[in-house]
């Protein structure tokens, strides 16, 4: 390989690098979040239980 | 329906970026003079036309939201001028690995492209320096708007200014390709260029969808407590 | 229109007068360019040219400029004084314009001062210097209003001004040295003034949208 060889690598190279950053900012932004939406269900499921026991005293 | 077109572009993209790429290195012939080295053009000179998009296409969205108050333009103005920055980026480093193998330097003042980049590089970085140390709401996103309109203006004005500059700075002016390109190149760069345009519009509308499903967790968190 | 340049006639005289009354932005204006150019003594080498001398004359009126914009807004912050200011029926770049043309006031003082003072210091000043001065101020002031405003309701405050304002400073810089250094200063002193009248209007219509939610 030359040495012009080597900086059109290196080139391309950075190129590649930077879209896998932004994927690995995607994946941290994907994981926070699953958490937020698995804190919602959780919060959506205490609320259905705090409706539900009303629900056996009037039935 | 939102989500079919973002699909649908990270298809196209993945289809012209491998069209690029095999049309650079195996289809285009080594140009004459610079060599192999000169196939850095194909992707340094599609990257900084693809961050000139994404300014005037953030600044577009910014006069949207100044004169209709378009829902929404301001997050799509900041989402464009982002992507602007990263390709801005990506221009300093390839252009800066060009200057490397074409002038033995990394970093040539007499490059004016090069130059204009650096400093459009710093302005957008203010840009997001503002956004942050501002509280979010319509006064932000006016501040915003005029910022990126701004941003638009400047562009041929530290342009004309650095050509100016230039003859009392550096006398000699570098021009970094021929004045006439061959068919095939004229064609790799096309393709190239489209590719880029759009990796940065897949990449524009993947941030866009995250940014609005943050939005909308967000209402729906209210909602619930 | 005349009722407009009164309402700016108004404002801007307002300005000047606190600033006579409490002298906290001028004297500090003087202070510092001075201090800088004494300090571009130390940092120019012996024997270096005068052209190097006459970029750092240019770097010291930016950083000087770069001083007042950054009181201008202290007193409507701190007193709650714009929302006083946009109550009153007064068009919005009125505002602007009032608040540029004092700037450009303390900024042309702390000139009047440097200019002699670099004469006497380091070399003379030629007319296209000081016509590349004029320009130059004018379009520091429009734009930097603008983006002292911004600045000013910002949680960085100061900090965030430099930033803001250095890249859209940068052609002026440019103008200004070519107009001091060149041999024919007619196309700086130009693209100075197509600099001033393009983000003049620029700044002109958008401060409206700077100020109100």
């Amino acid at each position: 390989m030359t040495n012009g060889e080597k900086y059109v690598a290196a080139a391309y190279l950075v190129v590649f690098l930077f879209v896998l950053a932004y994927v690995l900012i995607m994946a941290t932004k994907l994981t926070r979040l699953r958490r937020d939406v698995s804190e919602l269900v959780e919060l959506a499921r205490q609320r259905e239980e705090k409706v539900e026991p009303k629900q056996v005293v009037v039935g | 329906m939102r989500n079919n077109t973002v699909v649908a572009f990270a298809a196209l993209t993945f289809a012209l970026m491998t069209a690029a790429i095999s049309l650079i290195f195996f289809y285009v012939p080594t140009d004459a003079d610079q060599g192999f080295s000169q196939k850095i053009f194909y992707f340094h000179v599609p990257i900084a036309l693809t961050a000139y998009a994404c300014f005037g296409y953030g600044a577009l969205k910014a006069l949207l939201h100044l004169w209709r108050r378009s829902p929404g333009a301001d997050l799509e103005s900041y989402v464009a001028i982002h992507q602007g920055v990263i390709f801005g980026a990506l221009t300093l480093i390839t252009g800066s690995i060009w200057a490397k193998i074409s002038w033995g330097v990394w970093w040539a003042w007499s490059s004016n492209q090069l130059v204009l980049f650096l400093v459009l590089f710093l302005f957008y970085s203010a840009y997001f320096m503002l956004r942050f140390s501002v509280e979010p709401g319509p006064g932000r996103a006016n501040m915003s708007a005029v910022y990126a309109l701004f941003g638009v203006v400047l562009i041929p004005v530290s342009f004309f200014a650095i050509r100016l500059a230039n003859d009392f700075i550096h006398p000699t002016v570098f021009t970094s390709r021929g004045p006439q390109m061959a068919g095939s190149m004229f064609l790799t760069f096309c393709v190239s260029c489209a590719a880029m345009l759009s990796l940065a519009y897949t990449l524009y509308r993947v941030e866009l969808l995250g940014k609005r499903l943050d939005a909308d967790l967000k209402d729906l968190k209210e909602l619930l407590t | 229109m005349s009722r407009y340049l009164r309402d700016v006639a108004t404002l801007a005289r307002k300005d000047v007068l606190l600033e006579l009354r409490a002298r906290d932005t001028l004297p500090a204006m003087l202070l510092f360019v001075l201090s800088a150019l004494v300090t571009f003594h130390f940092v120019l080498p012996a024997h270096s040219s005068q052209l190097a001398a006459k970029g750092l004359l240019w770097v010291a009126i930016v950083f000087t400029a770069l001083l007042g914009l950054s009181r201008a807004f202290v007193a409507e912050r701190e007193q709650r004084l714009m929302d006083g200011l946009l109550l009153s029926p007064v068009d919005r770049s009125a505002i602007w314009a009032a608040k540029g043309v004092a700037t450009l006031v303390f900024l042309a003082l702390a000139e009047v001062v440097a200019l002699p003072a670099y004469a006497i210091f380091f070399s003379g000043i030629d007319g296209a210097t000081i016509a590349g001065v004029v320009l130059a101020d004018v379009g520091i002031c429009a734009v930097g209003i603008l983006l002292a405003a911004m600045a000013s309701v910002s949680r960085a405050r100061e900090l965030l001004l430099p930033l803001l304002f250095l890249p859209l400073a940068i052609p002026i810089v440019v103008g200004g040295v070519g107009a001091s250094i060149a041999g024919g200063p007619g196309r700086y002193l130009g693209f100075l003034g197509l600099y001033d009248a393009l983000f003049a209007i620029l700044s002109w219509a958008s401060f409206e949208y700077v100020v109100a939610e």
